[in-house]
């Protein structure tokens, strides 16, 4: 039932975060240590958000992606995402963030675009 | 949505269904404050409300609205701390009516609390959207709160129109 790690994968300067099945906010607890430590450590221009697992999702995970969004946007960076279904991409319009970060696909059409 | 009162106008107690009224059950729980139970309450909560037989969507939103209000009780109410979150719905003809509360710290003003983006967080992890969501997903949403006393959240909603 309790999914807590994430999944990073970096291409370069950029930085593949694999979302979990349920983005809530227990299951948000860890991302902001580790996204922090892993942008001090490496030259990350762009992140890369897969919601390809994720079926469910509450303001929590608006919070978070709001944050890297932020946070991205001050270095000039950019926020994409990638594999949301139906349901994520309700709550991604509700919260705003379809607005804020280009929505794509697949996983190749995120690091293209 | 309906006009927010301030007073609870409903209660979800199976005892409370009037004259004629068709109760179609209900439960009733305590749980831990721990953050694990935001998922362990939006899915007890979800299986209840499939007795209605709702749609996808409408199983969805009742799913957001109670991770939002346990959320709501376990960073703000609680801090991330100890205590009691308590949780009970009923079914009222194609209602479905759900309360959780908690005893935790309050809501100083709650018009406020309710006001989209509005957030006491400073880490900037939260976005403010709880309430927002609660009625966004749910057909009435009322807020019962007090420094001190704890938080009452009442939601209810239609299934099937």
């Amino acid at each position: 039932m309790t999914e807590t790690s994430f999944i990073y994968e970096a291409e370069g300067q950029v930085l593949i975060i694999h979302l979990p099945k349920e983005l809530d906010h227990h299951n948000c607890r860890n991302l902001r240590y580790e996204t922090d430590l892993l942008l001090a450590e490496n030259y990350i221009t762009k992140i890369v958000f897969d919601f390809s697992r994720t079926l469910f999702m509450d303001s929590s995970g608006i919070g978070i992606l709001l944050n890297r969004y932020k946070q991205m946007e001050r270095s000039g960076g950019s926020v994409v995402l990638y594999g949301a279904g139906p349901q994520i991409q309700r709550i991604l319009s509700i919260g705003g963030i379809s607005r804020l970060m280009p929505c794509y696909a697949t996983k190749e059409a995120a690091l293209a675009g | 949505m309906e006009e927010k009162k301030t007073d609870m106008a409903v209660q979800t107690k199976a005892e409370a269904a009037g004259p004629g009224e068709k109760q179609e059950g209900w439960f009733s729980m305590d749980m831990d404050s721990g953050s694990r139970n935001e998922a362990f309450a939006r899915t007890v909560a979800a299986v209840f409300a499939s007795r209605l037989d709702p749609t996808l969507e409408e199983l969805e939103d009742i799913r957001t609205a109670v991770s939002e209000a346990v959320t709501n009780a376990v960073i703000h109410g609680y801090g991330n701390g100890t205590g009691r979150i308590h949780m009970e719905a009923c079914i009222r003809g194609k209602e479905f009516v759900i309360q959780i509360q908690d005893d935790g710290a309050g809501i100083p003003d709650v018009e406020k609390a309710m006001e989209p983006m509005y957030t006491t967080d400073t880490t900037g992890e939260r976005s403010g959207m709880g309430f927002s969501f609660m009625e966004a997903f749910m057909d009435r949403v009322e807020v019962r709160s007090r420094p001190g006393e704890g938080t009452t959240v009442l939601m209810t909603k239609r299934i099937g129109r």
